[in-house]
């Protein structure tokens, strides 16, 4: 065959992948990075309703930490992202020990707690509001059990609506915390469990000193996923509390949302998206950098 | 009374099986070999020595005491594992001391302990790192260190040296044979190896299938295998098993393979008896004395030579009997070599019992 010399076999392979890449790639660029270029453009500038290109330096920066709201977004995101995070590793953690005690139905509840992370936040959130809602869910059931005095009514309190989306997002993600720990588990030798019952240790020692210090890279993987979850949460609060009441519940999600295209202050929530990032910047790039130079190894 | 006592210790999981009835006993300071093909129920049984997993009947004693029921840690054994089971999130030193740690000793006479062991075993170098930063030899003798440094009434060995290469293995069994003539250790040792099992063993215990094939000594297992089974599992090449019948004379055997080479039994047996003569590669072979009755002229089909020792694949009738000649041997391939049988080092199996009759 004349056409086709191994020469031409070869580079055809070594271009067909860049080939195939190239449109998804150029997407990428285009519509994540490009944006995310144009969004600190614009957090820069003077836009309100509309993109404007003119220069305005750190000013909607400074505008922004001089909003109460804002405020109020990142003391909701750090009440919110740190019960989120430890609460779905302690509960994680707990029900990945009691399905490893090789129970029988485990095949029925391994599905049952990763349900919830099948649904989309809007569901969760929505199906929250129905069984928080004092007037139809939970409150009222109870009490119309015979229990008149009972009040759960925490989504209409202003003080106490951050923690019900606390709950929501718990119930949705801890199942999943306890996949990626039960996983870390099962990779755990059994005879390094034997060994260590023969030494003397206790099950509770066992857990604290051997299994738990070998489930680290699972607990960084959960704390990272936790805590961009955390941060990038929007939909769930939209569903259950639209951010209130008032707005006892905005997270800089909803801030960079309403500010950006609602109250015509593009430039503070380009602002308050770059802050976000950076954010999320903090987070994942360290840990990025050290599962590259574990890889390496 | 002996100081290990195991009598008819049964295990079953579901409709299973795994252990049926074992009787074992060893006294204090024996090398007790569980021996066994892969799956046989070897790792149960010592689990259940250990009180990892619970027999469903009989007892275990150690020290005239029943220790059924009581928790591993108050069993007062120690156990080296197949995979070392070393904690990664611990040094060397860390591992080594942990048991003591949990037996609540005060640190400084952990150190002192900790040192002596590993100048045992010559790894004082290694103790402050972690066990991903060993060799498997070396992880071997932390493992080994870690059961030794509490000083056990009852070593458990779960197929110790598995893991290692050819070379090492033979090492490590060396040192571990020394470590057990040096402190008089009681060892209870699983593998499915028998060069190791004959190696170290005082006694050994043949299983297959849960069920206990012979007890005995090395010496006794090797020459007087209880069956078929065991003779065929002990040595390497196995040992030559030819099947036949007694003849009219009762004293020789007419082989299916060769009927018209007679052989002579070890011992009379019953004319027309249905049998297997079973006779190991060593028992044929070269005889410069000229002691040995028995000799034939055998065509020689393959030479193995493996530097000790030359085997010869020698045919006789449709059967292939393995030889063994010095490592200088030079036979033609293709042509009969004359061989002498020692018939008194033979043994009889009946053909349907697969027993050892003679
Ligand atoms: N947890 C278990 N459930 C069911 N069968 C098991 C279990 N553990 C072991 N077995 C069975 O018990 C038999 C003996 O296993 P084991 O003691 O590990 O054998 P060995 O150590 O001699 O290779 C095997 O046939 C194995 O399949
Ligand atoms: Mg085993």
């Amino acid at each position: 065959m004349a056409t086709t010399s191994p020469g031409a076999l070869r580079r055809l392979q070594d271009w067909l992948p860049r080939l195939v890449l190239a449109p998804s790639f150029a997407l990428v660029l285009v519509f994540v990075y490009g944006f995310i270029v144009w969004t600190a453009v614009l957090s820069m500038s003077t836009s309100r309703i509309l993109p404007v290109y003119k220069w305005a330096g750190f000013d909607a920066y400074e505008r922004l930490f001089a909003q109460p709201n804002w405020w109020m977004a990142l003391k909701n995101l750090a009440i919110f992202g740190s019960l989120y995070i430890i609460v779905c590793i302690a509960l994680g953690l707990f029900l990945a020990i009691l399905l490893d005690q090789r129970i029988r139905i485990e095949g029925v509840l391994r599905p049952i707690y990763l349900y919830p992370m099948a649904l989309s936040f809007v569901v969760t959130g929505t199906a929250w509001k129905w069984f928080l809602n004092p007037g139809m869910g939970f409150q009222n059931t109870v009490r119309g059990w015979g229990w008149e005095s009972f009040t759960f009514d925490w989504l209409v309190r202003p003080d106490m609506a951050i923690y019900t989306v606390a709950i929501a997002g718990i119930w949705q993600a801890s199942g999943f915390v306890m996949a990626m720990f039960l996983a870390g588990l099962r990779g755990i030798d059994s005879e390094m469990l034997k060994a260590a019952t023969v030494d003397g240790a206790s099950t509770f020692t066992i857990y604290r000193r051997i299994v738990i210090p070998l489930l680290r890279p699972a607990f960084l993987s959960a704390v990272i996923v936790l805590a961009h979850m955390a941060i990038k949460s929007y939909d769930l609060v939209i569903a259950l509390t639209g951010g209130g009441p008032g707005n006892a519940t905005e997270l800089p999600s909803t801030f960079m949302y309403s500010y950006t295209f609602t109250r015509s202050q593009m430039a503070v929530g380009s602002a308050s998206a770059m802050i976000m990032l950076m954010g999320i910047a903090a987070i994942m790039v360290p840990y990025l950098y050290s599962e590259l130079r574990e890889e390496k190894r | 009374m002996a100081f290990i006592e195991i009598e008819r210790l049964e295990r079953s999981i579901g409709a299973h099986n795994i252990l049926k009835g074992i009787d074992v006993s060893l006294d204090k300071g024996g090398f007790l070999v569980l021996l066994g093909p892969s799956g046989c129920g070897k790792s149960t049984l010592l689990n259940a020595i250990a009180g990892l997993q619970p027999p469903t009947a009989g007892d275990i004693r150690i020290d005239g005491d029943s220790v059924v029921g009581l928790h591993p840690s108050k069993r007062d054994i120690a156990m080296v594992f197949q995979s070392y089971a070393l904690y990664p999130n611990m040094t060397v030193g860390q591992n080594i001391g942990f048991p003591l740690e949990m037996a609540g000793i005060p640190k400084a006479q952990r150190e002192a302990d900790i040192a002596t062991v590993a100048r045992t075993l010559q790894i004082g170098h290694l103790l402050d790192r972690r066990p991903a930063q060993l060799s498997g030899g070396q992880r071997q003798r932390v493992a080994m260190a870690r059961a030794l440094v509490r000083k056990p009434r009852l070593f458990l060995f779960d197929e110790p040296l598995s893991n290692l290469d050819a070379k090492l293995r033979v090492e490590v069994r060396a040192e571990i044979k020394r470590l057990h003539q040096q402190t008089g250790a009681t060892i209870i040792y699983v593998t499915h190896d028998q060069i190791e099992a004959m190696t170290l063993a005082t006694q050994i215990v043949v299983m297959k299938e849960g069920e206990i094939q012979q007890t005995g000594t090395p010496a006794e297992i090797y020459n007087r295998p209880a069956n078929m089974f065991v003779a065929d599992f002990m040595g390497s090449p196995p040992m030559n098993m030819l099947p036949g019948q007694v003849a009219e004379d009762g004293a020789h055997l007419i082989p299916e393979a060769a009927p018209d080479t007679p052989l002579p039994l070890p011992a009379p047996l019953a004319p027309g008896r249905k049998v297997v003569l079973g006779i190991r590669p060593e028992n044929i072979g070269d005889d410069p004395t000229g002691a040995v009755p028995l000799r034939l002229d055998l065509p020689v089909e393959i030479v193995e030579p493996t530097g000790s020792d030359v085997f010869l694949w020698l045919r006789l009738g449709s059967a292939l009997l393995t030889a063994r000649l010095p490592g200088n041997a030079q036979p033609p391939v293709g042509a009969p070599y004359p061989v002498a049988f020692d018939m008194t080092r033979a043994v009889v199996f009946d053909a349907d019992s697969r027993q050892r009759i003679a």
